[in-house]
This record gives structure tokens, C-alpha cells and sequence, in this order.
């Protein structure tokens, strides 16, 4: 990056060095591109991250070990749960900790709901990137009903703090099954899927020739490269990999729940182009509806939260957990060293792994296209700094 | 379907009355300056300045010249009023739209359902610090919007308001709108240039890369109502037209019809309008050439853009939507009311205001059209831009061109050509409204399961 600033500031010429960043409206958050341009071709795009950092993994190794968990909620804004229950899983394999089964149903429940909801974020954020401001609003509209219901259930609508070590915070609201299930029916339709806003979401934006056409082979990230680059989640399936921890890794309830995992088809161009990292995230949706309602019929009875000393003081060794996050894959590395504080915590996350490949994959596109290509990757500025 | 949650809360609702107030004075006030120019149409003539000064008692060469140029100034206020507030409301309207479209509400406070948010606007922007930034070209800065506006208020010169309102119906009316509205591509390029940023001079670039390749299939596409009028003339375009639909243009003709979307698209890309935003594009030129502008600059700007939309409107309606004539009305009856006196019998005044309220109908239900565009569509790229004129449109228009030629003669051959085309034209056009409107309100039901209501209006 440096080298790139002083070659321009030497070079001169028609090319042009252009801060993307930090404060740009398609950036989601503080994070700078330097973009070296020729015109409206890109030479190059160097991502710059780092705006966002606030030591949060620093913070793990201070605060004890269900001290952390509020700041889980930080990494990942957007999709809290996942970085909840990334955490909660990681303590638990130290602690040995057996979960009760009403706890991880009730775990799935709300990190699918919450899959939606960022989902909704995303999908709509890349419409209003290409251009179109309707979708943004309708998706956002939706999100608010499922934060509606995530309040219900844990009292928070953004940073939801609901997973414990152990279990979770609070059981089920009365009737708050049957809101989720009618909320559900709307969303996807249930029966008739042509009658749902995910249908109305679909002809609205999803369809659209301008819309195909902008992301249409575009950002193409072939098999080999995704694989290469470590992108995870619906990045890599948009590339056409069919890989999910839920189902190749499944942790918590997920074994006994039956769901499809969406891969990129390259319906509007080539497999891996921008269309399908959306239109993956687009059938996710799906998808995470129909585990909520396998999950709220089979939920069983008991407990949910399992007996957890009081103070939480893991033998010395370390632990890694994997969970499937709105943003893929996500890890968390906990290392105790016999005290009441992590020696060390360390989270794995999705958006950072996804900022490595803008800058192979920038030369010759368009500015437009980097756009979409951020937009396309979904990454949330505090997931890549944490 | 399974009924959606319940909001927490109930809107509180609007007397049915009080919306259809709104809408009253919301089309009211514009177009009272177009009915105040009405009135001055008598005087404007020769016949009508001589009456005035007689009864004023000028009788000097010099002092009928100073009437004749403050007749002149007095209009040409009411027009630029007219299109200064017409932007004003154009914004209410289209953010009422979008809030519509966007399942929220959209501003409701200032005045009757928020219709006085226009105002509320000027005044913010006219309060606003006045930057002009320290690397700028202060000079060209601050020039720059007077290009955009003065070329919107230029358009005014030759658009027709209805059958005797037309500030000056050129002879050449056609050929001076589209040269008028190049102007823009300077101010929007100056701007770009002299705000010394690098999002502004992308705007600026694509601005002028935009503007001059969607001038050409606009300009073609303006060439066959003028083949099939004989005359640049604006007034002369509407007179060869008729009322009624098949006696409009745009199904007379089958390449009018395609020439009526060449041009409509064009004009979309020519007033920077989504699909074709990208001078502005938000969301990746952070605004485009108006990044560096604040205050009363940036207003100018947003109220060429906005009026912009009763210019593309306008001219759209005249070449090919048979303009202010009226179904059943000949323009050949209105003027044979109108008789030898100064001022002119009662009957005159009420065909005029007839035909006023046509065109500004059509210019609306047009300029309705441009605003639900951009809610529902997204940007399209540079290249692809460029692709869409050069490739596309620009063929397509030389087809429909040459194309036209052969039509006119045949038409001059077989006289019946022309109705049949366009009634059958017509009939296809409803039928295409008809399934449209089905098709709107499948999705309604589909999604909500009961009509739009407009309850919190």
C-alpha cells in the first residue's frame, strides 16, 4: 500500500489515486480502498482496514470469561447471535460443558432468525449499491419485525447478548412461538411461496434485467481461488463450493434439522460472479425459515441452561469452535491458562478473510464493480477488525 | 396466506377530504402562473399593446418599447415562477411516491400532507453556510450552477402551456430545445472541473460522456414528429396532431411509437435520472459533481434537476402525445372563438383553460412515469450506458427515420394507413395499461392481501 501511494505521488500521469474510504456510502462501514484508477477502470484496489479496531480480543483476555460475552455482540453488529454462540461453544468445549438439548434448539432458533435479518441487511444494501433504494427499505422493514421478536425474546435488538456459557438467557415468551411461525408464513410464504415478500422481494429486485446484467459476470471468483483465498460461508458456496459447517461440521441442534444448502448455479453469467453470492443469500433465507419451524416443532422440554459454576475457571488448555455465521464460518480460538481469564481469544472471521481477495481481483474492473463486489461480499467493517 | 403481525400501534387516519385538498392545491399552485400568463396573452399581441398603451396614453415610439419589454419581463417571471415551484412540488411529489413505494410515509408535517416540505427546503438551503471550498476554482464554482439553471429556464422560451399559452412559438422550437438543454453538460462539467475533487470530476466526466452520447438518439428520435408535422414549430407539431389517441404521433406511426421510447430514454439519461444517475450515483461517486456543493448553489442545481422532469415531460407530450388538443375540439374551432376584439368572449377563455389542463395532465401522468422509474429501478454502468446509446438507440433511431420516410409517403398514398395504425396502436397501448394495472394489483394482494390505503396520509 505504501509502495502503491508513492508511485502514484512519483508517476503523475493520467492515472489517479482515489481514497474509497473510509467515509463512502458503499463501504459499510470505516474501511478504505485505494484505488489506483485509469479512468473509470480500476488498476488496482487496496483495501486498508484497521479504522475499526477496538481490541476486542485484547478486551477477552481481561474481562473473565462470561464478562466477554456483550462484547461478542461487538464483533459482528449485524448478526450478533453467531458471534454469541461462537464464543458460548468455545468456553463450553473448555469447561466440558454438556448443553441442554432445549437450549441448543432454542440456540438454532435465534441464530436463524438472526441469519435472516443480516441476510435482509445485505441483500438489501447490494440493491441500493447498484442503484435501486427501494429494496433497502423493504428488506430493513422486514428486519425490523424480526428484531421485533428477537426483543421479545431477549430484551435486546441489536446486540443481543442471549447466549451463555451453558445455555441461554431466557426461555421462550408465551405465544411467542405462534408470532414467529405467522411472521414466518409471511416471509416465505409457507404453503403458496409465490405469495410471500420473499416472492414480492424477488420480482421487485432480484429479477431484474439491469440488476442481472450489473452483476451478471461480474467479480467472478472461480472454485480454486475461493478455496485459496479461505473465503467462507456464502461467498464460498456463491463460488460454487458446496461446503456448510451446519451440515459437514454440525455443531449444537443442527444435526437433527433437514435443509438444503444453496450453491451459486451462475444463472446470470459465470459461477462465482457477484449474482450468485447474492442469490445464495437470497435462498439462505429460505432455508433458515424452514430449520426456525423444524426447530420450534421439535423443540423439546428441560432446561436451558445447564448448571455452570459460578465462577467459571477452565482447566488449562484450549478450545476452538466453529459455527456457521451469516458471514460463514466462524471460529473462535480459546486458550485458558487455569485462572479465571482467557490466556488468549481469538476470533476467525468471514469479512476479513473476503477483504484479501479485492485486491487480486480488482485489476480491470470498473469502479462501479468494485462496489458491487463489496456489496457482494457482504462484509461488516467490525467483523474485519473486531 | 397467514395474516401479517399486527403493528404495535394504530396510524391515526385522514378525512378522504382533507387528502383531496392536498392534491387540489398541490396541482393548483404551479399552474396558476400558466393561468396568470393566460391572461396576459391578450395583451402580449400587437393588437393588445396598442390597446394598452392607447389606454395608458403612450403615444411615443420609446414608450410603447418599454411597454412591449415589461409585458416581456412580466411573463417571463411567471414562467421561471412556474418552473421554480413546480421543482418545489415535483420534490413533495416524489417523495410522497417513494414513501408510498417504500411502505413508509414520507413527509407529512409542513402543511397539508407535508405539501409545504419544498418551502421548508428553500429556506434550509438558502440558510445554509455558503463553502466554496479553499482548492476550488472559486470562479467557475460559482458559475457553474447558473449554466444548469439557465438552461432550464431557456427551455420555457419555446414550451407550450396550451392552445394560445407559448412564450414564443418558434419557428425553429424544436431545434432550440434540444440546443437549450446541451447547456446543461457545460454547467455539470464546469462544476465537476472546478470543485477540485476527484468524485466531482467522475461526475463531471460521465455527466458529459452521458449527456452528448443520449443527445444524438434524442435528436433523432425529435426528427420524426418533425417529418411527420413538416415543422419545427412547437405549436405547428400540436396542430398537426389531433385529440384524440389515434390522432396522436406516437400510434400514427409504428417507428413513432419505438421513436417515443428512444426519446423518452434518452431524456431520462440526458436529466441525469435513474437508470441513468451515474453523474450523481450515490452510492458509488459519494454525489458526483455536487459533492462540493452546499446552500443555495446546490438548490439551483436540484431545481433544474426536478423541473427538468416538466421539461422532458412537456416535450415528450407535444411531439407525441398530441400536446393540449382536445378530444372533440378541433384547435381550428378554438381559434375561430376567439374573434377580432381585445379582449376575447368567455367561451375562448374556458377551451384555453380546457387545453391547459390537458397538457398539464399528460406532462404529469409522464412525468409520474420518470419518478416511479426511479424508485424501482437500479443504476446501470458506464460502459453499459454506452452500449445502450451507441448500440441500441441510435440504430433503432435511424431505422425508425428511415422507416418514417417510407410511412409518409405510403400514408400520403392510401390516407386510411394512418387511422388504422393508430387505433390499432391505441388498442394494443390499453390493453398493455390494462394488464399492467392487473398486474399491480395481483402483487398487492399478494403481498398484503387488501388495497393501498392511505390512511396516514
Amino acid at each position: 500500500m505504501q509502495k502503491l501511494i508513492l508511485r502514484r505521488v512519483n508517476a503523475g500521469g493520467d492515472e489517479m489515486l482515489l481514497n474509497f474510504g473510509p467515509q463512502h456510502p458503499s463501504t459499510h462501514g470505516v474501511i478504505n480502498f485505494l484505488v489506483d484508477t485509469d479512468g473509470e477502470v480500476m488498476r488496482k484496489a487496496v483495501p486498508d482496514v484497521g479504522y475499526l479496531h477496538r481490541s476486542i480480543e485484547k478486551i477477552g483476555e481481561l474481562v473473565g470469561y462470561p464478562g466477554f460475552m456483550p462484547y461478542t455482540d461487538r464483533i459482528d453488529y449485524v448478526a450478533a447471535m453467531f458471534a454469541n454462540e461462537g464464543y458460548a461453544v468455545a468456553v463450553e468445549r473448555l469447561l466440558k460443558l454438556e448443553v441442554p438439548p432445549r437450549a441448543q434448539y432454542l440456540r438454532a432458533v435465534s441464530c436463524e432468525l438472526c441469519r435472516i435479518a443480516s441476510h435482509l441487511v445485505s441483500v438489501g444494501t447490494m440493491a441500493t449499491d447498484i442503484g435501486a433504494t427501494t429494496p433497502l427499505v423493504h428488506a430493513l422493514r422486514e428486519r425490523e419485525r424480526i428484531n421485533d421478536l428477537i426483543e421479545e425474546l431477549c430484551g435486546a435488538r441489536l446486540t443481543y447478548n442471549y447466549h451463555r456459557i451453558g445455555g441461554v438467557a431466557f426461555d421462550l415468551p408465551g405465544g411467542w412461538k405462534e408470532k414467529v411461525l405467522a411472521y414466518l408464513d409471511h416471509l416465505d410464504g409457507g404453503e403458496t411461496p409465490s405469495r410471500s415478500m420473499l416472492a414480492e422481494f424477488d420480482r421487485l429486485i432480484t429479477y431484474n434485467e439491469i440488476y442481472l446484467k450489473r452483476l451478471g459476470a461480474v467479480a467472478v471468483i472461480p472454485r480454486e481461488m475461493a478455496v485459496g483465498y479461505g473465503l467462507v460461508g456464502p461467498n464460498l458456496r456463491g463460488s460454487g463450493v458446496d461446503w456448510d459447517v451446519r451440515r459437514d461440521v454440525p455443531y449444537g441442534a443442527y444435526r437433527d434439522f433437514k435443509f438444503d444448502v444453496p450453491v451459486g448455479r451462475g444463472i446470470a453469467g459465470k459461477v462465482g460472479d457477484a449474482f450468485d453470492r447474492y442469490w445464495v443469500r437470497v435462498q439462505e433465507m429460505r432455508e433458515s425459515a424452514r430449520i426456525v419451524r423444524q426447530a420450534l416443532e421439535k423443540i423439546p422440554e428441560g432446561e436451558f441452561m445447564a448448571k455452570v459454576p459460578r465462577r467459571i475457571k477452565p482447566e488449562a488448555g484450549e478450545a476452538l469452535s466453529r459455527v456457521e455465521s451469516a458471514r460463514g464460518e466462524m471460529a473462535y480460538y480459546v486458550v485458558s491458562d487455569g485462572t479465571d481469564k482467557a490466556y488468549r481469544v481469538r476470533a476467525r472471521t468471514g469479512s476479513y478473510l473476503a477483504m484479501g481477495i479485492i485486491e487480486d481481483l480488482s485489476p480491470g474492473m470498473m469502479i462501479a464493480d468494485l462496489v458491487a463486489l463489496i456489496a457482494s461480499l457482504d462484509v461488516v467493517a467490525p467483523e474485519i477488525d473486531r | 396466506m397467514a395474516p401479517t403481525p399486527t403493528r404495535p400501534y394504530a396510524p391515526k387516519s385522514t378525512p378522504k377530504w382533507l387528502v383531496a385538498l392536498t392534491l387540489v392545491v398541490m396541482l393548483t399552485v404551479p399552474f396558476l402562473f400558466p393561468v396568470l400568463i393566460l391572461f396576459a396573452t391578450p395583451l402580449d399581441t400587437p393588437a393588445g399593446l396598442d390597446a394598452l398603451a392607447r389606454w395608458l396614453g403612450v403615444t411615443s415610439a420609446s414608450g410603447r418599447d418599454a411597454l412591449t419589454a415589461g409585458a416581456l419581463l412580466v411573463v417571463a417571471f411567471l414562467f421561471l415562477n412556474f418552473g421554480a415551484i413546480f421543482s418545489g412540488m415535483c420534490v413533495w411529489w416524489e417523495r410522497r411516491i417513494a414513501g408510498r413505494m417504500q411502505s413508509r410515509i414520507g413527509p407529512n408535517r409542513q402543511g397539508l400532507g407535508g405539501f409545504l416540505v419544498w418551502i421548508a427546503d428553500a429556506v434550509k438551503f438558502l440558510l445554509k453556510e455558503d463553502l466554496v471550498p479553499a482548492e476550488a476554482d472559486s470562479l467557475l464554482f460559482r458559475i457553474a450552477p447558473y449554466f444548469v439553471l439557465t438552461s432550464f429556464a431557456l427551455t420555457f422560451v419555446v414550451l407550450p402551456f396550451g392552445h394560445s399559452v407559448i412564450m414564443a412559438d418558434l419557428n425553429v422550437g424544436v431545434f432550440y430545445i434540444t440546443s437549450v438543454t446541451a447547456l446543461t453538460v457545460v454547467g455539470i462539467l464546469i462544476s465537476g472541473w472546478s470543485s477540485n475533487s476527484k468524485w466531482a470530476l467522475f461526475g463531471g466526466m460521465r455527466s458529459a460522456a452521458q449527456v452528448i452520447s443520449y443527445e444524438i438518439p434524442a435528436g433523432i428520435a425529435v426528427f420524426i414528429p418533425v417529418l411527420m408535422a413538416g415543422t419545427l414549430s412547437m405549436q405547428g407539431i400540436i396542430r398537426a396532431q389531433g385529440g384524440a389517441p389515434w390522432e396522436w404521433f406516437i400510434f400514427r406511426n409504428p417507428a413513432a411509437l419505438v421513436a417515443f421510447f428512444v426519446l423518452f430514454t434518452s431524456q431520462l439519461a440526458e436529466a441525469n435520472r435513474t437508470p441513468f444517475d451515474l453523474p450523481e450515483a450515490e452510492s458509488e461517486l459519494v454525489a458526483g459533481y455536487l459533492s462540493e456543493y452546499s446552500g443555495f448553489r446546490f438548490a439551483l442545481f436540484f431545481m433544474a434537476e426536478f423541473g427538468n422532469i416538466w421539461v422532458m415531460s412537456a416535450l415528450a407530450t407535444t411531439l407525441f402525445l398530441g400536446g393540449w388538443q382536445v378530444p372533440g375540439m378541433p384547435a381550428q374551432a378554438i381559434d375561430a372563438l376567439r374573434g377580432g376584439a381585445v379582449v376575447p368572449p368567455a367561451a375562448w377563455w374556458g377551451w384555453q383553460l380546457v387545453s391547459m389542463a390537458v397538457f398539464a395532465t399528460k406532462t404529469l401522468l409522464l412525468g409520474n412515469v420518470v419518478i416511479w422509474l426511479r424508485w424501482t429501478l437500479p443504476r446501470i454502468r458506464v460502459d453499459q450506458m454506452m452500449t445502450l446509446s451507441w448500440k441500441y438507440l441510435v440504430p433503432i433511431g435511424f431505422a425508425c427515420l428511415v422507416f418514417t420516410l417510407f410511412w409518409q409517403l405510403g400514408a400520403a398514398a392510401a390516407p386510411g394507413l394512418e387511422l388504422v395504425s393508430g387505433v390499432a396502436l391505441s388498442l394494443l397501448f390499453l390493453a398493455i395499461v390494462v394488464a399492467f394495472l392487473r398486474r399491480v394489483l395481483k402483487n398487492v394482494s399478494d403481498v398484503r392481501g387488501d388495497a393501498i390505503d392511505l390512511s396516514n396520509w
